[in-house]
């Protein structure tokens, strides 16, 4: 059982390999054809032509589309991303690896929020259908999903940095500076969460086999977080998978109104720059991370369904 | 009247006393279970005959107190157990009931198991609520009650997805028995099953019962299974018993209607016809049930009266009871 999983896990990461040459494609062949010249960024606006041409061919710039690609495609796997067009002129990967360990930081720390949040509330919405509780924790729900992170952050800031001073309002250096951005994040994916447990448990207690357990004379609260919860963790499990990954690309309005030197705000300042080989590493990384986090939620699945680990004899 | 049915020396383990069972709505309340009666003495077999939707599968969820609520209620009657009202109990007290004195055994073996849980701990666990027993000891007695169903101890740690519909109804009966309850409650446990597959479960069932001296309420629509197995019979008809007796009386001797219209349904092997005989007319909306005798707008004898008077059980000869105004002389 456990060589299979083994195995499945190895096909799979043999299967990211083709994943991340498209996103690779893609991306090159946006930057491609995207106005700028990035010999001139680099020389600035006043440069001379003369020495534009000279930068651009010395960059491999005159070359046609699929070997410049093929360039990269070769350096990427020395691990080589290339160096920033933007001064201070770092490579790539000591940008990034700057910058990465907050972003994951601030995404673990979000879906840990919206977890602890979102299962409970989501279950105790279930068990008690229609209740006011239940139709609290919806409008709730309703707000958190509707409301701009942006917009919440900045109220957070007014009344817990300003108005109360109990918290930073900026920066990433320790955990009370952790605390309001991960809650502005975390927020929306808590919403989620809820709302797709309370609308799988509903489904799971109707089921025969719940029945049964209380037919077995168990306890309702054993009945409810052993026998159904388990079941109805598959698509829970889904959508925590799906918002951890999108948070590892970054939270761009968050990050920036809590000044948070996070992976998403400097890639978004990257494009801007057209600093070519920074996009593409920042994007290689996030394509990356997401295939990860999808991996670790299908071998989850194996571990929660017994019937889905099954399948991978 | 109702309350004096003579045991014949046997112990009397359950008395339903005019059970009702309603379910509120938004488009009205539906009276799933109205007046309902039998008895059923210790280790004696109950077959609990009627149409889909005559409420059979209320009643057993009502003596376990398992109807869901909201909407369901159980809103008049007793449920005798060994003299103790069901109706009457704390949940709490039910918790210590439910498995350990009255189990059950669902229509759908396929989905009545937990899908994520090996089958033995599914066994193991109804033996730990109800037995002092450690951890260890209730796994062994599962894999025990496993090969009294006659599945290997080595498919103990499977998942209920690897065993086949029949395998599958072994494993709930053994969860139904592991605890060696007084009654069984048997909601169709052959319906979803293939014929020849049905024969083993009943025979097993059958065997079982007689081993561990369970009585047994067996709910079904078909009366070949009632013939099979069965003690006593009560066809049920919009949430009532209609009629209540020993199975060859009741074979024998049918007295309601509606028991004698089902009987004429059964085609016979012997004559050919070119229709068979259904009763008319289809079992009335529980929302909305006519008023007097619910048969009344579907029986063949049906007098004036029938429509406004409610018919009351009557014993019209020893242990054979009927709820038909044709055989009440105070009308």
């Amino acid at each position: 059982m456990n060589f299979c999983l083994y195995k499945y896990i190895f096909k799979r990461l043999g299967m990211m390999v083709p994943v991340l040459l498209g996103v690779m494609l893609i991306i090159f062949f946006i930057n491609h054809i995207t106005p700028g010249d990035p010999a001139v960024i680099l020389l600035g606006d006043r440069a001379d032509i003369q020495d534009v041409e000279n930068l651009r061919r010395e960059m491999g710039l005159n070359d046609p589309f699929f070997v410049q690609f093929f360039r990269y495609v070769g350096n990427v796997i020395r691990l080589d991303f290339g160096t920033s067009f933007v001064p201070p002129h770092r490579t790539v990967w000591e940008e990034i690896s700057m910058r990465f360990p907050t972003t994951m930081q601030l995404a673990a720390l979000s879906v840990v929020f919206a977890i602890l949040m979102g299962i409970p509330l989501g279950i105790i919405s279930a068990t008690k259908q229609y209740s006011i509780f239940d139709n609290i924790a919806t409008v709730i729900g309703l707000l958190g999903v509707s409301i701009p992170n942006f917009w919440q952050g900045m109220l957070f800031i007014m009344l817990f940095s300003v108005t109360l001073g109990w918290l930073p309002a900026a920066g990433w250096s320790g955990p009370q500076t952790w605390i309001l951005p991960a809650i502005t994040i975390g927020t929306s994916s808590a919403a989620v969460i809820m709302r797709m447990t309370r609308s799988t448990m509903l489904e799971v207690v109707r089921q025969d086999y719940i029945r049964t357990a209380r037919a077995k004379g168990q306890k309702e609260s054993t009945v409810i977080y052993k026998h159904a919860l388990k079941n109805a963790l598959i698509p829970v499990v889904t959508v925590v998978g799906l918002q951890f990954g999108g948070l590892l690309g970054g939270a761009v309005l968050t990050e920036t109104i809590f000044s948070i030197p996070g992976l998403g705000r400097y890639v978004v300042q990257a494009v801007n720059q057209r600093d070519y080989p920074t996009v593409l590493g920042g994007v290689l990384l996030m394509a990356l991370a997401f295939s990860f986090v999808n991996l670790l939620v299908d071998i989850l699945y194996a571990f929660i369904d017994p019937r889905i680990r099954s399948q991978y004899k | 009247m109702a309350e004096n049915i003579k045991s014949g020396g046997k112990e009397t383990l359950l008395d339903i006393k005019g059970l009702s069972i309603h379910y509120k709505t938004e488009d009205g309340t539906v009276r799933a279970v109205n007046d309902l009666n039998f008895k059923l003495n210790k280790g004696e077999t109950i077959g609990l005959v009627g149409e889909t939707g005559a409420g059979k599968t209320t009643t057993a969820l009502g003596i376990l107190r398992l109807v869901p609520d909201p909407p369901g209620k159980i809103v008049g009657g007793e449920i005798l157990l060994d003299g103790e009202d069901l109706v009457k109990k704390t949940e709490a007290e039910m918790r210590t009931i439910r498995g350990q004195k009255i189990s059950m055994i669902f229509q759908d073996p396929m989905t009545s198991l937990n899908p994520v849980m090996p089958v033995r701990d599914q066994i193991a666990e109804v033996i730990l609520l109800h037995e002092k027993v450690t951890a260890a000891e209730a796994l062994k007695k599962a894999e025990e009650m496993l090969d009294l169903v006659g599945i290997r101890a080595e498919r103990a740690k499977e998942y209920p997805h690897q065993f086949s519909g029949g395998m599958r109804q072994r494993v709930v009966i053994a969860i139904a028995l592991a605890c060696n309850p007084g009654l069984l409650i048997a909601d169709e446990p052959t319906t979803a099953l293939d014929v020849t597959i049905q024969a083993q479960v009943l025979e097993l069932m059958k065997n079982l019962k007689q081993e561990f001296n369970t009585a047994m309420i067996m709910i079904t629509h078909d009366l070949g299974i009632v013939a099979e197995i069965c003690d006593k019979v009560a066809i049920m008809y919009a949430g009532s018993v209609v009629e209540f007796a020993d199975k060859y009386e009741l074979f024998k001797n049918p007295k309601h209607p509606y028991t004698i219209g089902l009987f004429n349904s059964i085609p016979d092997i012997d004559t050919d016809v070119d229709n068979l005989k259904p009763i008319k007319g289809l079992m009335p909306d529980p929302t909305d049930l006519p008023p007097g005798c619910p048969f009344h707008p579907r029986c063949d004898n049906v007098k004036p009266e029938c429509s406004q008077k409610m018919p009351q059980n009557l014993e019209v000869s020893e242990n054979h009871f009927v709820k038909c105004l044709l055989f009440d002389d105070r009308r």
